[in-house]
């Protein structure tokens, strides 16, 4: 298995995410400079968190210009794998990839905690080694994760399945309370029509080992692994 | 020509706009109780050589739908304005 992480200038969870698939995935890992044209035939793309170009005129609006984001789009169309976490979700929804927008947190704070979402949609490439309705622990970091669609768009987002992880409180309640940012329907993560891009505002790949506090992010990889062998067989 | 291009871009009515209600609160705050709603965007200005001031209008509005604007959460309001000749300020 093939990982391609794309970095941008700014990038900077670009090694967690290096390491997640190294270890969860045991996948030959590398990293593509946005400047390069490249993908090298990956298996999976991931866009990393971080501050591309400084977030300047909105997070993600100069990443997706970037030169590699030609070669991501097509990726996406073809009907490769992409994984967007925090920036790189930012990204994906800059570049149409996904639908919706994310705006600045409703308390205007960054916030930088442990979180809890819930799996709404386990059948989906990227949450198979869950189970519905699973609650998760993990980090969030950002000041820009409201997410934002028109009600039409979020109507169809709820009843097609995705969206894929919604904030909870610990007992699983999607709660305001428990919603960090303002999203719209506690919405934490979706995926694409085509069930092959997801994007996501909290960090599982920092949630992949014991001595980072949590675990619960390593299904997400192992989702991706089981999908990938799927394939290659 | 050269023209000089002002775009606005604003969070679109009804979005929930964070910095407009905080700003507004502060202002509230300092005895300014007439203070209503309270929007926060952004001011880009540029120069543009263009053919025309309607060429150039169509060319920042192409900017802006590409790159300066998200569409799903701003608006955009262009101005279009001649540049003084060298010399003249």
């Amino acid at each position: 298995m093939r990982v391609a992480v794309v970095t941008f200038p700014g990038s900077n969870c670009d090694y967690d995410c290096y390491r997640a698939a190294r270890e969860v995935l045991d996948a030959d890992t590398y990293y593509v400079w946005h400047r390069q044209h490249d993908l090298l035939k990956p298996d999976l793309v991931i866009l990393p968190g971080g501050f591309s170009y400084g977030d300047y005129l909105r997070a993600g609006a100069i990443a997706r210009f970037s030169p590699i984001m030609r070669e991501v789009m097509e990726f996406a169309a073809a009907g490769g794998l992409i994984l967007g976490i925090c920036n790189g979700f930012q990204v994906l929804c800059e570049a149409g990839l996904l639908p919706g927008a994310l705006v600045r947190n409703a308390s205007l704070q960054f916030r930088g905690e442990d979180v809890f979402m819930r799996v709404e949609n386990a059948t989906t490439i990227f949450t198979t080694a869950y189970a519905p309705g699973q609650v998760l622990r993990v980090p969030i970091a950002h000041g820009e994760g409201n997410f934002v669609a028109d009600v039409d768009t979020l109507a169809a987002l709820d009843d097609t399945g995705q969206v894929v992880f919604r904030y909870v409180d610990a007992a699983g309640d999607a709660t305001p309370e428990a919603n960090p940012n303002g999203s719209m329907l506690n919405i934490a993560g979706i995926v694409n029509g085509g069930g092959n891009v997801l994007g996501l505002m909290p960090h599982p790949e920092r949630a992949v080992d014991a001595l980072l506090g949590s675990t619960d992010g390593r299904g997400v990889f192992e989702s991706i692994k089981s999908a990938i062998a799927g394939i290659a067989r | 020509m050269e023209f000089e291009v002002e775009v606005r871009i604003t969070p679109r009515p009804g979005l929930l706009d964070p910095q407009g209600n905080a700003v507004a609160n502060a202002l509230r705050s300092l005895d300014f109780p007439g203070v209503g709603d309270v929007r926060v965007g952004r001011l880009v200005r540029l120069s543009l050589a263009a053919d025309s001031a309607d060429a150039a209008r169509e060319e920042t509005d192409r900017m802006c739908r590409k790159l300066l604007a998200n569409p799903v959460i701003e608006d955009f309001d262009i101005r279009v304005r001649a540049a003084a000749p060298a010399g003249e300020s």
